[in-house]
């Protein structure tokens, strides 16, 4: 064999396996790219069946109830469509707030409770100072009311 | 020249972190940990910016044969690596606080680790092959083909459900950030620039050295048999 | 101005540990790469 031929074996088995390292990372990937799902897949039946998953979209007002034990906490999960009840035990991350965006990992319980074994804030893509933020809060209220 | 760049980088680093610290207010949700965007933005964008410079400057050397852009990609690469350790180590001091966990395998989280491994796995293959223009070649694909990476990274929180919030800076819309905490971002976002092409012009120029060095005592050791 | 005091901008709002392990990893790195740079004059 000449060694240019050689060469091109060479850079024709590198890409090969490239394309074989890629396609299992992107075969990984797939499997995480759906980080979570929103309760309206939820009722579809649209989640993984018997193991854990996640689920996404804002803690509902008022929703927020702690329970005897000051540990564990009940929350419902809305995507403005549907609500999940959800249940966990353990230290809320300090972004956590009705009306905010949450992602819950855990699984559906028989009576339809998302009891959480982890409970992750998720904040938007926003940056203002707090004034600000008030500012935009009172500009809405008066908005909603003269509507 | 390297140091005109040092020097803007130097200016660019005080006036951002000035702004960043002493200028820009607290932010209504996050309090004062938000003040990591200062270095984590600019180290992510950079991360991915000099990828695809790298990528270019190898596709160049691969094409037209020229040595000095295989040099140029060769050198861009550990800089490229230290910003997206950076962009990683600095989201993880912030998702801890905000997310409350340092790690999540969301999308773009993920795609970045991966920029991670094609850095090391670039400069990996270039350390492994002895002949540098071999070494060149050989780079310079897995260059390419790990450029599909770099928009799976940028998009991957419009294309898919992530915990990583969506971009606050981008060509589409305008920014929603206050402005003092935008000036403070773009600012540092210049630093990290200069601040790469300084360390890269320098790298370069070492690369150079060594190749010629290694070159003529090569061509000397043949002469002397 | 935000900072009532030095030790208040270290404290960065309870977010000290954070903010500042980041701003101090980002600066090592940066200072380890230089000095491989130096090294290898």
């Amino acid at each position: 064999m000449k060694p240019r031929h050689k060469r091109l074996l060479l850079v024709v088995v590198a890409l090969a396996l490239l394309g074989l390292g890629a396609t299992f990372v992107l075969k990984a990937f797939r499997s995480n790219l759906v980080f979570f799902y929103t309760p309206t897949e939820v009722f579809a039946g649209q989640v993984p069946q018997g193991q854990a998953f996640r689920i996404g979209g804002m803690v509902l007002e008022d929703s927020l109830k702690r329970k005897d034990d000051g540990v564990t906490v009940r929350f419902a999960v809305t995507d403005s469509i549907e609500n999940v009840p959800v249940q966990f035990t353990g230290i809320l991350p300090d972004l956590f707030q009705e009306g905010k965006g949450v992602v819950a990992q855990g699984r559906m319980d028989p009576q339809g409770v998302f009891v959480a074994d982890q409970v992750l804030a998720k904040h938007d893509e926003n940056y203002m100072p707090p004034e600000a933020a008030e500012a935009l809060e009172r500009a809405r209220k008066i908005k909603m009311e003269s509507e | 020249m390297a140091v005109f760049f040092f020097l803007l980088a130097s200016i660019l680093t005080v006036w951002g972190l000035y702004v960043g610290f002493f200028v820009a207010p607290t932010d209504f949700q996050q309090g004062e940990s938000y003040r990591i965007i200062f270095i984590h933005v600019p180290a992510a964008w950079m991360s991915m910016l000099i990828y695809l410079i790298m990528s270019f400057w190898a596709a160049i050397g691969l094409i037209m044969n020229t040595r000095l852009s295989s040099m140029m990609a060769h050198a861009l690469a550990p800089t490229g690596a230290l910003m997206t350790f950076i962009a990683l180590w600095t989201g993880a001091f912030w998702g801890r606080p905000t997310w409350g966990a340092w790690w999540v395998w969301d999308a773009r989280l993920t795609s970045e680790l991966i920029l991670l491994f094609l850095y090391i796995g670039y400069m990996a293959l270039r350390a492994s092959i002895e002949d540098p223009r071999r070494a060149d070649r050989a780079s310079a694909i897995l260059a390419l083909v790990g450029i599909v990476n770099v928009p799976i990274i940028y998009f991957s929180v419009q294309w898919w459900n992530t915990l990583h919030q969506g971009a606050s800076v981008s060509l589409t819309k305008s920014p929603s950030m206050a402005t003092s905490m935008l000036t403070g971002m773009l600012v540092m976002a210049l630093a990290f620039w200069m601040y790469s092409i300084a360390v890269s012009l320098i790298r370069v120029r070492r690369i150079i050295r060594d190749r010629e060095a290694n070159a003529a005592w090569l061509s000397d050791s043949s002469g002397v048999q | 101005m935000q900072w009532e005091s030095i030790s208040d901008f270290f404290a960065m709002g309870g977010y000290g540990l954070y903010v500042w392990g980041s701003y101090i990893v980002a600066a090592l790195c940066i200072v380890i790469e230089l000095l491989d740079l130096w090294k290898k004059r």
